[in-house]
């Protein structure tokens, strides 16, 4: 604890407006996210000094190569799944869209492990642990639907290559990689909703409890011995 | 202390107290990062590209290697080819089946892709080409009304002879004389269709106009040694890290690594195996393993021992260095440690 930083930031002591009196479900969810998410903590002027290290960059970092991977993968859907291999513009945007997501590995990848290593799943934060983690392993399989509907040799040997290890599953009926037009609903549809959801649920978490404090952090026993 | 434990419960503004506060702004960092990542993918994207080798057509495949789609076009005839003798989702065989000791998933799941290899992959296709060409009409006739038997030894004949193969100068294949019956038509037929392209459109078609399901195509494509040769050529192979590789010169789904490392030994590679776990089931082992590690990785808050690595390895020392310095540097009388 420094000296010069007794006081707890204003964002973080927003209150509710929405009267307790008033009812009905609306007002309900209202209270609920005013409570939660009020916009002071959504979008934050002021935080933790100790934010400011090297790993906070790897989560924002993550969510700008995903805006990249989303807007490319949107402009290579609008013009169709052939367009790339014919045409120079088009096989443009397929290099952004396979860089972005390398990117969007790598740094999400370097998030997780400074995570772990900042054990961010302390205080109260273990369901934004749990969420990471999951859009981790999603975006790995929107990833390989996306491997599989590039319609080059890479796409046939990974569907050939890959039917076996999902059919010893018993999925390989229900996810069938040779299937293309299932591959492709999938990859440009369904698997960029849900990581696209999953992402701003873990923002939400991440901002509604705020960053976690240094492991071993002094935490500053106050007058209702509330601290701890 | 333990890094689940939880504080009492306490709003944020108790959670922060004592900690110093500076101005930030979440809006324009996101903005310099988005703009940083846009610069990057651009310069990589004009610099390098992006990897796109050609998709191997069985028209293509046909005019390079003849001999082995011969010999896998009457594999699948003869019942004895990888998809043939594979199993669910295919088919009732049991040839790729894996098992893992009581669990059977691949049985339990059933047939859902249904694939006669014989039926589809060459009958059907040549009937559908027999308009005007008799002597293929004939042959289909002669193999459809001889016995299993005849069949089998056609077949066999024929496939022993494809060893000793040769392809002639207008991409024809030729095998010594012997007792083929039908099948040297047969045979001949389909290879001249593969070469003209029609077998490419042939396996797509399900009574449809519109076709987006190459199954058939790709397991047909996948029997061959032609498209296994092309991959292995790339490091693209199982045993080569394949599936974290990606041709061309450039990074695949690295991301893998873990899943792909399996793979690469023992007792997953193993033809005598370990605890029930071989080369036999070596899909449905790796598969299993990285489900367990996924769920590991998905409740490290919850498991001792893992979630307190991060206390015991000081790496957390290097991150919050600046901070651990400041407060090393200001002690606070009424602070205590967590």
């Amino acid at each position: 604890m420094t000296s010069d930083a007794v006081t707890p930031s204003a964002d973080a002591t927003s209150q509710a407006s929405t009267p307790a009196s008033e009812p009905g479900w609306t007002a309900a969810v209202r209270r609920r996210v005013e409570k939660t998410l009020p916009i002071t903590e959504l979008l934050p002027t002021r935080q933790p000094a100790y934010i400011g290290s090297w790993v906070y960059a790897f989560g924002v970092i993550t969510i700008a190569a995903l805006f990249w991977v989303v807007l490319s993968g949107v402009v290579l859907a609008f013009f169709g799944s052939a367009w790339w291999h014919i045409s120079s513009v088009g096989k443009f945007f397929n290099s952004i869209h396979f860089w972005s997501v390398q990117m969007f590995f790598i740094f999400m990848v370097l998030h997780l492990w400074g995570q772990y290593w900042g054990a961010g799943w302390r205080d109260g934060r273990a369901t934004t642990w749990m969420i990471g983690v999951v859009i981790f392993l999603v975006s790995v399989v929107t990833a390989f639907t996306g491997y599989l509907i590039q319609q080059n040799f890479a796409s046939q040997w990974i569907a050939v290559n890959a039917k076996d290890g999902i059919n010893s599953t018993g999925f390989g009926g229900l996810f069938n990689v040779l299937n293309f037009g299932q591959q492709y609903g999938l990859h440009v549809m369904l698997f960029p909703i849900g990581v696209t959801l999953l992402v701003v649920l873990h923002i939400i978490q991440v901002r509604s409890r705020g960053v976690v404090r240094p492991i071993g952090d002094p935490v500053v026993v106050d007058d209702s011995g509330a601290g701890a | 202390m333990s890094l689940t434990k939880r504080r009492p419960h306490m709003d944020k503004a108790t959670y922060y107290r004592g900690v110093r506060m500076i101005p930030y702004d979440l809006l324009k960092e996101l903005a310099i990062a988005m703009i940083g990542v846009l610069v990057f993918v651009v310069v990589v994207s004009v610099a390098l590209s992006s990897p796109d080798v050609p998709s191997v057509t069985i028209q293509s495949w046909a005019k390079a290697d003849p001999v082995d789609f011969v010999t896998t076009a009457t594999s699948e005839l003869a019942g004895t080819s990888g998809v043939a003798t594979y199993g669910p989702p295919y088919n009732n065989q049991n040839g790729a089946v894996q098992t893992l000791w009581f669990l059977d998933p691949q049985e339990w799941a059933g047939v859902h892709v249904a694939t006669n290899a014989a039926n589809d992959f060459v009958l059907e296709p040549l009937q559908q080409s027999t308009l005007g060409d008799s002597e293929l009409t004939d042959a289909l006739t002669t193999y459809n009304g001889a016995s299993s038997d005849q069949q089998t030894k056609w077949l066999t004949s024929y496939t022993n002879a494809l060893a000793k193969a040769t392809v002639g100068g207008d991409g024809s294949v030729a095998v010594p004389s012997g007792d083929y019956g039908p099948v040297t038509v047969m045979m001949s037929r389909m290879l001249t269709l593969a070469r003209s392209g029609g077998l490419d459109a042939l396996l797509l078609s399900s009574n449809h106009f519109y076709q987006t399901d190459f199954s058939k195509a790709l397991l047909f494509l996948g029997d061959g040694s032609y498209l296994g040769n092309l991959a292995a050529a790339q490091n693209l192979t199982g045993d080569q890290w394949g599936m974290m590789n990606e041709t061309g010169r450039y990074p695949g789904q690295a991301w893998l690594w873990l899943y792909t490392m399996w793979y690469q030994i023992p007792p997953f590679n193993s033809d005598t195996g370990f605890l029930g776990v071989s080369s036999a089931n070596t899909d449905l082992a790796v598969v299993a393993v990285m489900l367990v590690l996924s769920l590991l990785l998905l409740l490290v808050p919850f498991i001792p021992g893992l979630r307190d690595i991060p206390r015991w390895v000081p790496i957390h020392k290097l991150i919050w260095r600046r901070h651990y310095a400041e407060i090393r540097k200001t002690p606070s009388p009424n602070s205590a440690r967590t």
